[in-house]
């Protein structure tokens, strides 16, 4: 099975994860943390025994975009914004197969924003694992709506004036049943809830926030990619049974609440439907 | 059917059921379903509406999928996640919704997704007549997205071709691997003709892999028909489909190579199948000096014009278009051994002609274009054709 591992290839190259993976298109920059959020998942799938017949990576544009690419699975690298809607045809159309929507925070809530909150309110079963670096890494570090207000970036030059979305809130608005936070690096929470979120039904949110030392640190009087994990690591507030609107995310003024704030039941897209050919296949008017 | 006089359509009103009224957009959801599509995402527009409302009731029917989503641009995408998952898939929209979705276009032919896209044209441009019919698209559905590509777009004339070409579309879109567009117009979509339902459909379903995962290529070519085979999603392939350019493996590459070497086959794919993709239907043209050609609906009153003209002596013969992209520059080497004058008649300022004014060093060429939102009337047609003669 190509997505499993041999120990002989792992003996080979001396890491668990080389059956899983595509390594030669990993390329991102040191101190980025997308590689650790793929390896995260694929030692989830790996934990679960999934195999490339179980699952798909869809992404679309910039960083997390070129994510995809690196599963040994149905790997799909889409357009800016659109990586949840083909996920959600995707899923449609093989109920069977878990769909995963790895991009970032640019692709997810700017140009796919529209996207991002029908999926919640349909609470399409996918989950949907967003990047969160505060910026538009791959095309030269403009400014996102996750910029942090003042901070520069190569379209605020003179500091960002709008505030940026708090993505925990606007999944929980939009209906999304599962929402959690974490920082890139507490690669135990965030495969801990990976699982939790691959192994329900609905619409799972996960943001990682990873900082962007390239693109975005180097304009914001960071000295390394290491200063801005271990200033991410001083401000990170663990909660246990936040409220979403209590999410605050504010890197500035030293605040990032993490945790699981949404996890609940509701029923979803998938189930209605299959529920609603169940009934007219028993001669029903397909009516509720 | 090419040939000369009235075409006699292969479907047999033998083997067929008996005929029931339908609408256009009815017509199209049925050719649809029979085709094999199972997958349908869309969002509502005036006038292809119906397609959707029809879709939305038979699908769950036959154990198919409808989602009415947010907007075009996710109903495309939605068809081209449903067909990596190896069903069928199809939306519908007009002009609007077309412009939304011509980025997705783009990554269709780019990761070479099969996909029917209905167009029911209507009058632009911007919001333009929404109840009213066009033909002002015809661009439109050929070159909607940036880039260098070819692309099958296939017009229906009557309720009945509106049927039988969405079938077609939805086969040639599994044999190329790559969308195809039926552009029809207002007017077809919501007028209603007897239509004749088929007991007994061909259905073409695209190549899969004929090697083992370890030695699957997503991109490479192995036939003559420069189409590769697709895996899909759930299948113990792993593969990656991506926007960027990419090589055989379907890794990225930047490199001029790839690039040259990618482009020039997604185009030849197209290109060198057109002997099998380019349909048209002919009238009277053996002694014909002028032919008038025409496409959808137009070509309706274009026929009763031409009609009138034999009956009078005129040597006037006629072509109707049943596939536009691509343009079939065979037919017009045809005509150029034989007709003096090619005038082109469509429900626009003059598109489609220009097409055929490169072949002005064959024939002369002349234009009833007008930009009208209801078919051009035949007396209208029969008046401008006398003083083409």
């Amino acid at each position: 099975m190509p997505a499993q591992s041999t120990d002989a290839e792992n003996h080979q190259t001396g890491h668990p994860l080389t059956g899983m993976l595509n390594m030669h298109r990993f390329v991102f920059c040191p101190g980025c943390l997308i590689g650790t959020v793929i390896t995260s998942l694929a030692a989830c799938l790996k934990a679960e025994n999934l195999t490339a017949r179980d699952y798909a990576i869809v992404s679309g544009i910039g960083c997390t975009g070129r994510s995809s690419g690196c599963f040994k699975a149905p790997a799909f690298h889409t357009t800016h914004g659109r990586a949840i809607p083909f996920a959600t045809g995707l899923k449609l159309a093989k109920p069977r197969i878990k769909v995963f929507v790895l991009s970032g925070d640019g692709d997810i809530s700017a140009i796919g924003g529209n996207h991002f909150i029908h999926a919640a309110r349909r609470n399409i079963d996918i989950s949907v694992i967003c990047v969160n670096n505060s910026v538009y890494g791959m095309t030269g570090g403009q400014a996102a709506p996750t910029t942090q207000l003042g901070d520069i970036t190569s379209t605020t030059p003179y500091g960002n004036m709008e505030p940026p979305f708090n993505l925990v809130g606007l999944a929980a608005a939009s209906g999304a049943t599962y929402v959690a936070r974490w920082p890139g690096y507490d690669t135990l929470r965030l495969q801990k809830s990976m699982r939790k979120a691959l192994n329900r039904e609905g619409f799972s949110f996960i943001e990682i926030i990873v900082p962007c030392f390239t693109q975005y640190g180097r304009r914001n009087r960071k000295e390394s990619a290491i200063e801005m994990m271990e200033s991410l690591r001083a401000i990170v507030d663990l909660r246990v049974g936040c409220p979403p609107h209590e999410a605050a995310l504010d890197l500035n003024k030293g605040r990032a609440v993490c945790g699981e704030f949404v996890e609940t039941d509701r029923v979803g897209l998938i189930e209605s439907l299959q529920k609603l050919r169940g009934r007219l296949k028993e001669g029903g008017s397909g009516k509720q | 059917m090419k040939n000369d006089g009235i075409t006699v359509e292969k479907q047999s009103a033998l083997s067929a059921p008996a005929p029931v009224l339908s609408t256009g957009n009815y017509a199209c959801a049925e050719g649809a379903l029979a085709a094999g599509c199972r997958f349908f995402g869309g969002y509502p527009i005036t006038p292809s509406s119906e397609v959707a409302e029809l879709m939305s009731r038979r699908l769950p029917l036959v154990d198919g999928t409808f989602v009415q989503m947010e907007d075009e641009i996710a109903s495309i995408m939605a068809c081209l996640g449903a067909s990596f998952a190896g069903v069928k898939a199809m939306t519908a929209t007009s002009g609007p919704g077309l412009s939304l979705m011509a980025e997705s276009i783009g990554l269709a032919v780019m990761m070479e997704v099969p996909l029917v896209i209905v167009t029911v044209m209507r009058g632009g441009p911007s919001t333009g007549q929404p109840t009213n019919a066009s033909q002002s698209d015809v661009y439109q559905v050929r070159y909607a997205s940036h880039g260098d590509y070819e692309l099958i777009v296939l017009a229906p004339g009557s309720v009945q071709e509106m049927y039988e070409l969405t079938i077609r579309a939805f086969n040639l879109s599994e044999s190329y691997r790559t969308p195809v567009i039926v552009a029809a117009d207002g007017t077809l979509g919501q007028m209603m003709e007897p239509l004749c339902l088929k007991t007994a459909v061909e259905q073409v379903q695209r190549k899969g892999p004929q090697v083992s995962p370890q030695d699957y290529k997503p991109f490479q070519v192995l036939d003559e028909d420069l189409v590769p085979a697709m895996a899909v999603a759930g299948t113990d392939y792993d593969f990656y489909a991506t926007g960027l350019t990419h090589d055989e493996n379907g890794n990225p590459s930047m490199d001029p190579e790839s690039a040259e070497k990618l482009i020039t086959r997604l185009c030849a794919k197209i290109r060198r199948a057109r002997i099998h993709i380019n349909d048209w239907e002919t009238y009277c043209l053996k002694d014909a000096k002028l032919v008038v050609l025409a496409y959808g609906t137009n070509a309706r009153g274009v026929r009763e014009a031409a009609e009138q003209m034999r009956a009078e002596g005129h040597k006037i013969g006629m072509v109707r278009l049943k596939s536009l992209w691509p343009f079939p520059d065979e037919l017009m080497d045809q005509l150029g051994r034989r007709v003096q004058k090619v005038v082109v008649s469509e429900m626009n300022n003059g598109m489609l002609i220009r097409e055929v004014e490169r072949f002005r060093h064959r024939f002369r060429v002349a234009g009833i274009t007008v930009p009208t939102p209801v078919p051009l009337r035949p007396r209208d047609i029969y008046q401008r054709l006398l003083e083409e003669i």
